[in-house]
C-alpha cells in the first residue's frame, strides 16, 4: 500500500518521487496550473500551483509529496492569490479572446474562467511584440507569451532541436528563436513537433487552420478545466530527465 | 578606444582557449568579448555557438540576461551612473542630467556618433564615496559638477581610459573602526597551521560549529552545519564558493574585505576546502568590482609561491586546492546562491528549485559550500582562536563581529567593525549622524527602522544584517527612499515567476503613480495586496521580500504617502493627458491648449 498525504481533506497516494501535483492530479484531484505538463520535469515558474502545506506556501509542482503533508489548495485565500497572477498575466502580455484563434482552447483563459476572474485588475503593460510569420506553415504570435518555457523544454528535450530559448530579464524577458536572422523561417521545426503542440496559450500556431471547432465544442466550452483534471495526469514515470534549456531545473 | 563591428576568429579562439574550449565558462568568455570589442555582436555568438556547441539562442539569452553585456553597439563610452538612495541623495540625478546635456545624449540611449551612452545601474557598492559611475566597467567616485565636466570632455576628446587622471578611480577603504577581522595582521598560513594543530579534519567543521559562526550574507545559516552537510553528501567533486557578489544596494564590506584582507578570505577558503575535502574553489566577483580583479589575482599568485595553495599545501600530502575568479556581469540575483551557481556554470542566472540544495547538488551539480566573504574571514579566525574565545565575542546566539557599511546622512560614511550586539543608536552616534528620521538596515530587502526603535540590536536574534546601514535625516522623503528601492527590485528580478516579474513591475507603477500625484486609497490597497502576492508565492527571496521598503515606510511613515494621494477614493491608472505627450514632442507643442488638464479646466 503506497503512502498517503492530505489534500483539502481527501487522503491521496503517491509513488516515491512523484511531487504534490503529479499525484494529485493521478489520482484525480485538479490543483490549477500552467507551466506545469505531464511529460516534463515541473518548472515552478508560473505559481498557480501555489498551496499550503503544514501552513507555508510553496508551488505544488516542484513540492516532493511525503507522508502526511497536510495540503490545503481548494480554499479562497489561494485562489485570490492565483486569480490575481492571471490577472498578471493578462496585463503583462496582450491578449484579446475575440480575436484568438485558441479562444475556447487556451488554458490561461480557462483559468481565467474558472477562478472567476471578472477584471483585469491592472493596468497593461502593452508590450511591443512583434508577430514571426516568415514560417509557411507556422505563425508565432509572442503577444500572448506567458514565459512557461514548455516549448523551450519540448524543443530541447523531446525534438532535440532546440529552437526556442528565452532572452532578456525582468519584465522584459521574452521568448526567441535559434536563428541568426531570429526568424522561424531558418529554423528546423516541423509540424510534427513536439514543440508544436505544448503552448497552452495562442503563441505557436499552425497556419490556416484557426477556429476550425464552433464555438460551444472547443475544449473548454465542454466542461470547465478544473473537471479536466484527469486529462493532465502524469502521463510518464520518469519525466524527470534534467534540461539544459531550461530555468530553475537543477 | 575603437569598437569593433566585427571581433575576428584568432581573437575568439584565443579566449576560448584560455577557457578550455568550455561551455560553463559562457559567461567569463561573453565578458572578455565585451571588454574587448564593447558588445557582442551575432557573428561572435555564431562562432561561440560552433566551438561551444550551445545554441546561438541561448547564447544570446545568457547575454541578455546581464545587465554589462551589450548585444547591440553601446558607445565606445559606456557610462552608468550608480543609482542607489544614497548616490541620489548626493546629487547624482543632476549630475547625470549634466553630463547628458554637455555630450549631447538622451538617457539610455547611444549618441548619435556611437560614441557614448549614459545611463544608471543598481548601487555600485560605492555609498561611502559616492555619487559614483562606472566607465566601461571602471569605478569612479566622489563625482561633482567639476568632475563629471572633465569626464564629459575627456570622452568628447576621446582619451583612452587608461590616460585619465588616476585620481578619479581612487577607491577609499574609509575604516572608522576596526576590530577582529579589519584589524587582523596574522601572517597567511597561520590558520591553515592551526587548523593542521587540530588534528583531524573533522575537528575543523566542529570548532566551527562549537564557534557559533553564522553565515555573514543575511541567513544566518549557521557554517559548520552547512560545511558538515557539505562534508558529508556524496559526490565526485566538492566545491567551495565564495559569494562576492556584494550586489545589495547600501553595502560595501566586501570590497574593502577584499582590498585589505584578501589573504584571509582564500585562507578561510582553503581551510573550508581542507574540512569538506574539496580541489577546488571559486570566487564569485560582482563585474563592479572589476578594478580588484589584478590584485586579486595577484593575491593568488602570492598564495601559490608560497604553497598556500596548489599541491600538498604547506606540505600535507593530498591537501591540494586552488581558486578560480568568475567575474559577474551585472545582476543582483545571483548573489542568491543557486543563482550564482547558475551563474558560475555559465548560465542565466536564475535561482533553482529548492530541494536538493546546494550543499548536495551544487555546482555542475556536486557537493559545495557557497559562503560569503566575510563569513570565510570570520572562519579562519575562529579556527585560529578557538571556539570559545570566538563565541566569547558577540551575543548568545550571533557570535564573533559584523561589518557594518555606513551611509547615507552622516558626516563619517565608511567601514565600521563591532561585536554582534551593538545598537542602532551607536552605530549613529559613531558615524556623527544627526536628526535621524530613519536607518535602512541590510539593505532594501532588510528593514527600516524610525526613531523609536533605535535601541534595537543588530544580531540575528533581533535586527538581522548583511551589512548595509544607510541613514536618512529628517530632511528625507521616506517614500521616494521606498519608491527607489521597489525601482530596483523591478530591474533585477530575474523573470523567472510571475509574481516576482510581473509584480515588481505593477509595484513600481504604482508607486510611480502616488509619485506622480494620481494616487488614491485605492493605490495604497492595491499596494498592500502585491505585498501579499509577492511575498507568499515568489520563487525566492528577491520577489518574498521586494516589498519589504513598502511595507515598513507605509508602518513607519504613513503619512509620507498619504499626504501624495488625491482625496478621490479612486483614479483610473490610465493618465489621458499623459498619453498625449508623444504627440505634443512630435507637434513640438507644450502650451495649455495641448493638455487635457481638468483641474484647471
Amino acid at each position: 500500500m503506497s503512502e498517503t498525504f492530505q489534500l483539502d481533506g481527501n487522503a491521496v497516494p503517491f509513488e516515491p518521487g512523484q511531487t504534490v501535483m503529479q499525484a494529485a492530479l493521478a489520482a484525480g484531484n485538479y490543483i490549477p496550473h500552467l507551466c506545469y505538463h505531464p511529460e516534463f520535469k515541473p518548472h515552478g515558474s508560473c505559481k498557480l500551483c501555489t498551496v499550503k502545506v503544514n501552513g507555508r506556501t510553496v508551488a505544488s509542482c516542484t513540492m516532493p509529496a511525503e507522508a502526511g503533508l497536510n495540503v490545503e489548495s481548494d480554499i479562497e485565500e489561494l485562489n485570490a492569490l492565483r486569480r490575481t497572477l492571471v490577472q498578471m498575466l493578462f496585463a503583462e502580455g496582450n491578449h484579446f479572446c475575440p480575436s484568438c484563434e485558441k479562444s475556447g482552447n487556451c488554458v490561461l483563459q480557462a483559468l481565467g474562467y474558472d477562478l472567476e476572474v471578472h477584471t483585469a485588475g491592472f493596468r497593461h503593460l502593452y508590450p511591443d511584440r512583434p508577430v514571426d510569420a516568415s514560417h509557411p506553415d507556422i505563425l508565432l504570435d509572442f503577444n500572448r507569451c506567458i514565459l512557461c518555457e514548455l516549448c523551450v523544454r519540448a524543443s530541447s528535450e523531446v525534438d532535440g532541436k532546440n529552437v526556442f530559448a528565452l532572452s532578456g530579464r525582468g519584465i522584459t524577458k521574452h521568448l526567441i528563436v535559434n536563428a541568426e536572422s531570429g526568424l522561424l523561417k531558418d529554423t528546423d521545426i516541423a509540424l510534427a513537433d513536439k514543440a508544436m503542440q505544448v503552448c497552452p496559450v495562442g503563441v505557436i500556431l499552425h497556419k490556416r487552420v484557426g477556429f476550425s471547432q464552433p464555438i460551444g465544442k472547443r475544449r473548454f466550452d465542454i466542461r470547465p478545466i478544473s473537471a479536466q483534471a484527469l486529462d493532465d495526469a502524469p502521463r510518464q514515470a520518469d519525466a524527470s530527465g534534467s534540461c539544459a534549456a531550461c530555468e530553475g531545473a537543477p | 578606444m575603437v569598437t569593433r563591428t566585427h571581433v575576428h576568429a584568432g581573437y575568439l579562439d584565443a579566449v576560448l582557449d584560455r577557457y578550455g574550449q568550455s561551455p560553463d565558462a559562457l559567461l567569463q568568455i561573453l565578458r572578455e568579448i565585451q571588454e574587448y570589442a564593447g558588445y557582442i555582436d551575432q557573428g561572435a555568438i555564431s562562432y561561440l555557438s560552433n566551438k561551444l556547441r550551445i545554441p546561438g539562442a541561448r547564447i544570446e539569452g545568457v547575454a541578455a540576461f546581464y545587465s554589462f553585456l551589450h548585444l547591440q553597439p553601446a558607445g565606445e563610452y559606456r557610462v552608468l551612473f550608480s543609482d542607489n538612495i544614497t548616490d541620489r541623495m548626493l546629487g547624482s540625478r543632476e549630475l547625470m542630467q549634466r553630463m547628458c546635456q554637455q555630450l549631447w545624449v538622451e538617457p539610455g540611449k547611444v549618441s548619435e556618433d556611437g560614441l557614448v551612452s549614459i545611463d544608471t545601474t543598481s548601487c555600485t557598492g560605492m555609498c561611502d564615496q559616492g555619487p559614483a559611475l562606472l566607465v566601461n566597467g571602471r569605478a569612479i567616485t566622489h563625482l561633482t559638477h567639476q568632475r563629471v565636466q572633465e569626464i564629459g570632455q575627456l570622452i568628447r576628446n576621446r582619451t583612452m581610459i587608461q590616460d585619465w587622471p588616476a585620481d578619479f578611480f581612487r577607491v577609499e577603504d574609509n575604516i572608522r573602526r576596526s576590530g577582529l577581522v579589519l584589524g587582523n595582521q596574522i601572517e597567511a598560513g597561520e590558520f591553515l597551521r592551526a587548523a593542521f594543530a587540530l588534528g583531524s579534519t573533522s575537528n575543523i567543521v566542529e570548532t566551527i560549529k562549537q564557534s557559533g559562526l553564522r553565515g555573514r550574507g543575511g541567513a544566518g545559516f549557521s557554517t559548520g552545519l552547512k560545511w558538515a552537510a557539505c562534508r558529508d553528501a556524496p559526490g565526485s567533486e566538492h566545491y567551495v564558493v565564495c559569494n562576492a557578489d556584494e550586489g545589495e544596494p547600501g553595502t560595501f564590506k566586501d570590497r574593502v574585505l577584499l582590498t585589505r584582507q584578501a589573504d584571509l578570505v582564500f585562507e578561510g577558503m582553503t581551510l573550508c576546502a581542507l574540512a569538506i575535502g574539496a580541489r577546488k574553489g571559486f570566487l564569485y566577483l560582482r563585474g563592479e568590482y572589476r578594478y580588484l580583479l589584478d590584485s586579486l589575482q595577484a593575491a593568488l599568485q602570492r598564495r601559490r609561491d608560497a604553497n598556500l595553495l596548489g599541491k600538498n599545501i604547506l606540505g600535507k600530502p593530498g591537501f591540494d586546492f586552488d581558486i578560480v575568479i568568475h567575474l559577474g556581469a551585472g545582476a543582483y540575483i545571483c548573489g542568491e546562491e543557486s543563482a550564482l551557481i547558475e551563474s558560475l556554470e555559465g548560465k542565466r542566472g536564475v535561482p533553482r528549485n529548492r530541494p536538493p540544495f546546494p550543499v548536495t547538488h551544487g555546482y555542475l551539480q556536486q557537493p559545495t559550500a557557497v559562503d560569503n566573504v566575510e563569513t570565510f574571514c570570520q572562519a579562519a579566525l575562529a579556527i585560529h582562536m578557538g571556539a570559545e574565545n570566538y563565541h566569547a565575542i558577540g551575543t548568545e546566539k550571533s557570535t564573533g563581529s559584523k561589518l557594518i557599511s555606513v551611509s547615507g546622512d552622516c558626516p563619517r560614511p565608511g567601514i565600521y567593525e563591532y561585536p554582534f550586539g551593538v545598537s542602532v543608536r551607536e552605530v549613529l552616534q559613531d558615524c556623527g549622524a544627526v536628526n535621524t528620521r530613519a536607518v535602512q538596515i541590510s539593505g532594501p530587502s532588510g528593514a527600516c527602522v524610525a526613531e523609536h526603535e533605535f535601541g534595537r540590536k543588530l544580531c540575528f536574534e533581533d535586527l538581522p544584517t548583511a551589512g548595509a546601514f544607510m541613514v536618512f535625516d529628517d530632511s528625507r522623503d521616506l517614500f521616494e527612499v521606498a519608491r527607489n528601492f521597489v525601482h530596483f527590485f523591478a530591474h533585477e528580478s530575474c523573470g523567472f515567476c510571475t509574481p516576482c516579474r510581473v509584480g515588481t513591475s505593477m509595484l513600481k507603477q504604482t508607486m510611480d503613480k502616488i509619485a506622480e500625484g494620481h494616487g488614491t486609497q485605492h493605490d495604497l490597497r492595491e499596494v498592500e495586496n502585491l505585498d501579499h502576492v509577492l511575498q507568499t508565492t515568489s520563487h525566492c527571496g528577491l520577489g518574498r521580500t521586494a516589498c519589504n521598503p513598502v511595507l515598513h515606510t507605509l508602518k513607519h511613515f504613513r503619512p509620507a504617502y498619504e499626504n501624495r494621494l488625491k482625496s478621490l477614493d479612486f483614479e483610473p491608472a490610465f493618465d489621458l493627458d499623459g498619453s498625449l505627450a508623444r504627440a505634443r514632442q512630435m507637434t513640438g507643442r507644450d502650451d495649455a491648449g495641448a493638455h487635457l488638464n481638468t483641474e484647471e479646466a
